[in-house]
């Protein structure tokens, strides 16, 4: 199961770049057979993802880096990873949970988010060092009929 | 992100253009909570017609804003969320607590 195609970017941690980043995996999902539902909730977790690293990890600083390689598989699956080298995450299980947030003006609905429209979802993290999102979308079987 | 806020008697309508998320949501909770120190405001109406996405940001701001108007003894409605905008709202389930309405004329008929 070899690689078909990637892309790699990195950006500063700046709010106006939330939509950019979102805007260009859209763009390269698109190239597979995604309806536009597919391509909105790829998006949507994307942002989550940023928002995360811009406002948890770096604390709102905006000339940090954030990383994103975008690959789909031979399988036609799409995986999509996030990185940033901010402050970490202590307890990643207490991080997933609905409805846990760090920040009691937010919500903890990001991890959620990420959850629900993703196949798998990865996190690695180490506080000090970053961390790194890994989500990963299969191929469904409505795309199959429609490859087809 | 267009922001338009209009006071019709005791309401305050928030008709939002565009993406809502971390960019827009500092602001857009700002101006709203500035209006809300008002005390003739009591009830929200976010129009969100056209917005074209919103994610936990966004919606941070909406479910803020409802415990702020709960607070005050007021009511919230949520207008025109379009498809993609409502499957979020449904994810996080506001839904059970704010009536979705189609449009602005369908709140008035309550
Ligand atoms: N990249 C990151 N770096 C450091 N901490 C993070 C990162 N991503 C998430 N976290 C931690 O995980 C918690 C949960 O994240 P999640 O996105 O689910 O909720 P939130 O960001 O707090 O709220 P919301 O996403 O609803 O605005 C955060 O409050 C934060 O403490
Ligand atoms: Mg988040």
């Amino acid at each position: 199961m070899g690689i078909k195609n990637y892309v790699h970017f990195e950006f500063s941690s700046l709010p106006e770049n939330v939509s950019f980043a979102r805007a260009c995996v859209g763009a390269f999902a698109s190239q597979l057979d995604y309806t536009l539902d597919d391509i909105e909730e790829i998006k949507l977790v994307v942002s989550e993802a940023v928002s995360n690293s811009i406002i948890h990890g770096y604390d709102n600083k905006t000339n940090q880096k954030i990383e994103i390689t975008v690959t789909i598989n031979e399988d036609r699956s799409l995986e999509i990873i996030i990185k940033d080298y901010g402050k970490g995450i202590e307890n990643i299980e207490k991080a997933m949970e609905a409805t846990y947030s760090s920040d009691p003006s937010r919500m903890g609905l990001g991890f959620t988010f990420m959850k629900s429209f993703t196949d798998e979802m990865d996190i690695l993290s180490k506080p000090g060092e970053g961390t790194c999102v890994r989500l990963k979308r299969n191929f469904t079987n409505e795309q199959k009929e429609a490859f087809s | 992100m267009d922001i338009e806020l209009k006071l019709i008697r005791n309401t305050l309508i928030i008709r939002l253009k565009g993406e809502f998320d971390m960019l827009k949501a500092e602001k857009i909770r700002r101006q709203i909570d500035e209006r809300l120190q008002d005390d003739q405001v009591r009830n929200l109406v976010f129009n969100l017609e056209k917005v074209s996405f919103v994610d936990s940001s966004g919606l941070g701001v909406i479910i803020g804003r409802y415990k702020k108007v709960k607070e005050k003894d007021g009511n919230m409605y949520i207008v025109g969320a379009q498809p993609v905008v409502k499957k979020i709202l449904v994810l996080s389930g506001i839904n059970k607590l704010v009536p979705l309405f189609k449009n602005e004329q369908e709140i008035m008929k309550v």
